[in-house]
């Protein structure tokens, strides 16, 4: 085990893949997000010159390319930004890689890796505050993975590399500076396998990415108040682990869903939705989602501050659930 | 299409260059004081586009800007203390404080909107130059882009869809790559474009062109009217290609004050200037260089220049007051404003 950041985790990965794969390559601007971990990039740079590429602004093209490379075997892992840059490249996604390997009758083969930051940032207003993920998870055709610590962002983009599908990576772009114990030697943890964090008999409470470490201090906070919180973070999306999901709410009786996505169509709507329709006898209470509110985020810091779920408010959902609040 | 600013209108022209300085640098303080935590882009080296551009409009004419807004706006003659408290978020602000750095406008002075998505502002621009040229009258839009923009497919786009439609609009490209040392070390990206030549792109689709030197403010408001002219006698889109020297401080990632708070006596005494930055102070600094003009040519004293710096200081200083006096609109009214 080595002490790394997530940053740090990014590049010990694509080192790994450059490395394996000859012809693997890496596109994109500021992969590390704007903080001060960005420079953390440069050591690959210098090692792999002629295989990282600097794109220019043009996200819709650079994504296409990523794709109708995959399609002749070369893969890259292709950074579109932040989640506000991803939409300009929705046509790509959407029209052109999700649907193509099914359009194909299962000929092409489209192993690409798409990464994106998202989540609210400091100041980042109404365009560069987006979490796409649940728009992305109504594509059929993409899997996506959201690592919460470095250990997974390791894992997970490995596993990502070697997928034959198109692969979206979200890491939120506030978390290159998390610290986290990761494994030196090459590991790949596998997509659609949940990790539970913190083990608890009274509530199940699913969050995945940064919002992970929000639901674990939440569980602190309540088990002072002797109210053990189950903590899963199903890792990816797509594929999406719902056997773990569902024995631990026939475990516990109860659901709080915690996500940085907004309320409506959001991925703790999904997620509800699952157990609510196929779930809905092993509840003792209605479920609960603490989401981003229905609006743009504002650039003002106490509204952008009400727009995530913060411990208090996943720790209040939860009381509710229990009967407490 | 010539022009000649009287004394009075030069020495007006300077102090608002010199206002969009001086709060640009005391917006850096404010940062450093933690005031607001937004990433952010200043205007500095880039006042003599913005100021002579603004300079050419009228007041029916509209803009569309981006998020190195700060200067238009204040060329406008936005109040210091709304655009400021607008960065830091508070109620004051232009927005309510919802748009901060990135989406700072201001409609009630031709603003259609200031968007942070590269080249996202073009197709805008755009559609408020189809709304002018529908209602009859002359009004014209300009629309203000940095270099990156047309890397955007969206920017091509437009200026084919303008030049189709002959649409009243004055595109502004702001190339401030020159001499940009991009992605190094962490920096601010760069433009990366095969054209060498921006100015061959809207040539391809018959858009009239010129190139002017961004820093001399005088230069550009010539260049200015004469598209705004052609814009005005509904001959079509324009492109002002304005280039300008990348300001050290906008060399990082981060805005930095690189070359210090602008000493004005570089404009009278040279022996001020020396070390790294001598050639900005010297030669580039588009603020020293139309003061230095306004000196030589007996427009101004120096005394009258170093009064105006003060008034100008007190202007800003008072601004950031206000900024930091006022309220933050509170969470419970973020679903305010989502619908009309």
């Amino acid at each position: 085990m080595t002490r790394m950041n997530y940053a740090g985790a990014v590049v010990d990965v694509l080192r790994i893949c450059l490395r394996e794969d000859p012809r693997f390559a890496v596109m994109g601007n500021e992969i590390l997000g704007l903080g001060p971990e960005r420079v953390q990039f440069e050591a690959l740079q210098q090692e792999f010159a002629d295989r990282i590429f600097f794109p220019p602004c043009s996200e819709a093209a650079f994504t296409a390319l990523a794709a109708g490379a995959a399609m002749c075997g070369q893969r890259i892992f292709a950074h579109l930004g932040l989640g506000s840059f991803a939409y300009p490249a929705f046509s790509s996604i959407a029209n052109e890689i999700a649907g193509a390997h099914y359009a194909s009758g299962g000929t092409i083969k489209l192993p690409v890796v798409l990464h994106l930051c998202h989540g609210v940032l400091m100041g980042g207003a109404s365009q560069h505050s987006e979490s796409p993920q649940a728009m992305f998870w109504n594509i059929p055709g993409i899997e996506i993975a959201l690592p919460s610590s470095a250990r997974q962002a390791k894992g997970l983009i490995r596993t990502a590399f070697r997928s034959d599908n198109p692969t979206l990576v979200i890491s939120h772009g506030m978390m290159f500076g998390a610290e986290d114990d990761v494994p030196e030697e090459d590991y790949a943890i596998p997509f659609g396998v949940a990790e539970i964090l913190r083990e608890g008999r009274d509530v199940t409470l699913v969050a995945m990415s940064r919002t992970v470490g929000t639901a674990l201090t939440a569980a602190e906070l309540l088990a002072a108040e002797g109210i053990e919180v189950e903590v899963i973070d199903p890792r990816t999306l797509v594929p999406f682990d719902r056997r773990s999901l569902f024995d631990s709410v026939a475990r516990t009786g109860r659901l709080v869903v915690a996500d940085e996505t907004r309320l409506s169509c959001g991925v703790a709507s999904e997620i509800a939705a699952m157990v609510a329709e196929e779930g809905f006898d092993l509840l003792k209470a209605p479920i609960i989602r603490v989401a981003r509110p229905d609006a743009p985020v504002s650039a003002s810091p106490q509204q952008e501050a009400a727009m995530v779920p913060t411990p208090q408010k996943i720790a209040a959902a939860v009381r509710r659930v229990m009967g407490h609040g | 299409m010539t022009h000649s600013w009287s004394a009075a209108h030069k020495t007006a022209v300077l102090e608002r260059m010199l206002l969009i300085r001086r709060f640009e640098e005391g917006l850096v303080r404010l940062f450093e004081q933690h005031a607001f935590m937004a990433h952010y882009h200043l205007y500095i080296g880039q006042e003599a586009t913005g100021v002579a551009v603004v300079e050419a409009l009228s007041a029916a004419d509209r803009i569309a800007t981006t998020h190195r807004c700060h200067g238009h706006v204040l060329a406008r003659g936005a109040d210091p203390g709304r655009a400021l408290a607008e960065i830091l978020g508070r109620s004051t602000g232009y927005c309510g404080g919802r748009g901060g750095t990135m989406h700072l406008s201001v409609p009630e002075l031709g603003f259609i909107a200031t968007s942070g998505i590269v080249g996202g502002c073009i197709g805008l621009a755009n559609g408020a130059a189809f709304a002018l040229k529908q209602a009859a009258g002359d009004a014209v839009v300009a629309a203000f882009f940095g270099d990156g923009s047309l890397e955007e497919g969206v920017s091509y786009e437009s200026m084919n869809f303008a030049a189709l439609l002959s649409l009243p609009v004055v595109y502004v490209c702001e190339n401030n790559s020159k001499g940009a040392l991009g992605s190094v070390g962490g920096g601010f990206p760069t433009s990366v474009s095969a054209v060498k030549d921006l100015t061959d792109i809207p040539r391809c689709f018959g858009i009239p062109v010129e190139t002017v030197d961004g820093r001399d403010v005088e230069q550009v408001f010539a260049a200015a009217s004469r598209a705004v002219a052609h814009a005005r006698q509904r001959k079509g889109p324009v492109f002002l290609h304005a280039v300008t020297e990348r300001w050290a401080g906008s060399q990082p990632l981060w805005p930095e004050l690189a070359t210090g708070e602008t000493d004005l006596a570089m404009a009278w005494d040279a022996s001020r200037i020396s070390g790294p930055h001598a050639a900005w102070y010297g030669q580039h600094d588009p603020v020293l260089l139309y003061a230095r003009q306004l000196l030589a040519a007996g427009v101004l004293r120096q005394d009258e220049l170093a009064a105006m710096d003060r008034s100008v200081a007190d202007r800003i200083a008072a601004a950031g007051q206000f900024a930091l006096d006022s309220p933050l609109p509170p969470a419970g009214a973020l679903l305010d404003h989502v619908f009309a």
